[in-house]
């Protein structure tokens, strides 16, 4: 089967087990939300299939591949990119050099430039902070570098964790609208973890509940907005 | 003469000049050590032997090149190809071993110290522990401008000129290049540069090759003022510590200004009390620094600058 499928995933810190055997599969295009708490687990997950920690157990696939075992690096190589929880952006370096970062490891022939123009495009207030050091930026617009600067590692597969974190309501639509616009035009298959589920499930195709590392509950994004025990016990509104 | 306060005009500007020669040494020691600190937060006290080895084996080459500037060549290339080599087969297994263990920070360290030593061994098998002369074509005598002389000597020149390219080069390729854009995001952020498609792994070990490069100009540079034994280099590999550490340990420009203000420091110390109290000055200095102003001349109180 082709997208991502992940099988009994296992995830942990020496003896504190952070995923505990998590099954779920992101068919292709689709956007998926993974909904839950802090320290339910989510990041652990991200960082596992990105390969930037190891698993304990269980198995992923990406389009009938195991991607377990390599380097974040490579794993980039292969589409598989994911914008870290927190703004993941280089405060030192200017927006522009942040950008780039995502384009000097591939071939000029890979057509860097246009893409990074339609991120530009789509963030028109990058553009005009070029030259600026990104630890001048306000927190939307560094959230907003950190994606244009997956884009710009041309992902097929999108992995995002938390990207409304500390930010304004104003700003979360913003760019939660930018994510949804992106998945279709692109034709990403994205992987969303959020603690803010009415937003996120607002933009999701599906949902997954995460709680203390396990799925919960899980289902089309509409039914579980609607599902009134979720709402009570995890949805928190 | 001119003299004000008593103290001759041609002394300072000698004392100054002399100055700004070993400075220059200390800038490229000094630019050695933060190379390998920003791309490996490791302090490598196996620097000074790395530099030995290089240039032993640029001494080697002149017998065969018969020209110093293409042995300096070897030399840099040498020093380039050890310093990989330390990242990518000792240093970069023992951080993956110690990863996460109580000795993850001071493990490398130590193992600098014992490639120093194990360096040093090496040398004094190969070329025994005695001084030998690797000469420069420039003569070490100083300027003579009419009927006075100073200490200042061609060579001098030759190492100040080199400093100078050498930091030049590396401002270049730090600020205006991919792989200079990959050394510094690597260095600030190594976690999200291999999310950004960075092999981090590899430009650490260019930023080893880079700082082994610098040591060995330096190292080939001042040798020609002196003598090559296995252990020549060691006190020059303790200025290059200050002069980082003045530098801020992580800044290109810090180390470059670090190094000639300890270079000044030091001729004026050498000129005017005396060469028992150099030292004890370098101790006085790192201790000052690490005190008053723990992030150097050009750290930002608890930030860091390229
Ligand atoms: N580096 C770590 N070392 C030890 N425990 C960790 C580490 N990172 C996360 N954990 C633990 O793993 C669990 C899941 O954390 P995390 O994946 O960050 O959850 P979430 O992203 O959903 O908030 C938590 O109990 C957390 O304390
Ligand atoms: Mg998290």
């Amino acid at each position: 089967m082709s997208g991502l499928v992940v099988r009994d995933l296992q995830v942990a810190y020496g003896a504190v087990a952070a995923i505990r055997g998590v099954s779920f599969e992101v068919t292709p295009g689709e956007l998926v939300t993974i909904i839950g708490a802090n320290g339910a687990g989510k990041s652990s997950l991200l960082r596992a299939l990105s390969g930037l920690i190891p698993v304990a157990g269980g198995s992923a696939m990406w389009n009938e591949l195991s991607i377990f075992g390599y380097k974040p690096e490579n794993l980039v190589r292969a589409g598989i990119v994911h914008v870290a929880e927190g703004k993941s952006v280089i405060p030192e370096l200017t927006v522009e050099e942040n950008l780039d970062l995502g384009g000097i490891w591939q071939k000029k022939s890979a057509g860097v430039d246009a893409i990074k123009a339609e991120v530009l495009q789509l963030f028109p207030r990058l553009g005009e902070r070029l030259g600026q050091r990104a630890d001048t930026l306000s927190g939307g617009e560094r959230q907003m570098l950190a994606i244009g600067r997956a884009l710009i590692c041309k992902p097929k597969l999108l992995l995002l964790d938390e990207p409304s974190l500390g930010l304004a309501p104003l700003v979360i639509e913003e760019i939660f609208s930018a994510i949804a616009r992106l998945r279709t035009s692109l034709g990403l298959t994205v992987l969303l973890v959020e603690q803010n589920a009415l937003s996120a499930l607002a933009i999701a195709d599906r949902g997954i509940i995460f709680n203390l590392g396990e799925v919960v509950a899980s289902g089309k994004a509409s039914e579980l907005l609607a599902d009134p025990v979720l709402r009570a016990s995890y949805l928190g509104y | 003469m001119l003299h004000i306060w008593g103290i001759e005009m041609k002394t300072i500007l000698e004392t100054l000049l002399i100055g700004v020669s070993s400075g220059s040494i200390y800038s490229l020691m000094a630019l050695a050590l933060v190379l390998v600190w920003r791309s490996t937060r490791v302090v490598n006290f196996a620097q000074a032997g790395q530099a030995i080895i290089s240039t032993y084996i640029g001494y080697e080459s002149m017998k065969h090149l018969h020209s110093y500037w293409y042995s300096v060549l070897v030399a840099i290339v040498a020093g380039a190809i050890l310093g990989a080599a330390v990242e990518a087969f000792v240093m970069r297994p023992l951080a993956k071993r110690v990863r996460g263990s109580a000795a993850a920070d001071i493990a490398p360290v130590i193992a600098t110290l014992g490639i120093l030593g194990l360096i040093r061994g090496v040398a004094g098998l190969i070329w025994g522990n005695t001084f030998v002369q690797y000469t420069s074509p420039l003569s070490g005598k100083g300027y003579t401008f009419g009927s006075t002389t100073i200490q200042f000597s061609p060579q001098n020149a030759a190492i100040v000129i080199g400093a100078a390219l050498v930091m030049a080069a590396f401002a270049i390729i730090f600020n205006f290049t991919k792989l200079g854009l990959a050394l510094r995001a690597s260095s600030f952020q190594p976690e999200i540069s291999r999310l950004a498609g960075i092999r981090v792994d590899r430009i650490r070990v260019i930023g080893w090759a880079c700082a082994g490069a610098a040591g060995a100009v330096a190292g080939a540079l001042v040798t020609p003022t002196a003598y090559l034994s296995p252990n020549s280099l060691d006190l020059l590999l303790v200025s290059g510590f200050v002069a980082a550490v003045i530098g801020g340990l992580d800044s290109l420009v810090g180390a470059g200004i670090g190094g000639v203000v300890l270079g000044i420091g030091f001729a004026f110390i050498l000129q005017y009390i005396g060469a028992s109290v150099t030292f004890l000055a370098a101790f006085i200095i790192l201790i000052f620094v690490l005190l008053v102003k723990p992030a150097g001349i050009m750290g930002k109180s608890g930030g860091r600058s390229a």
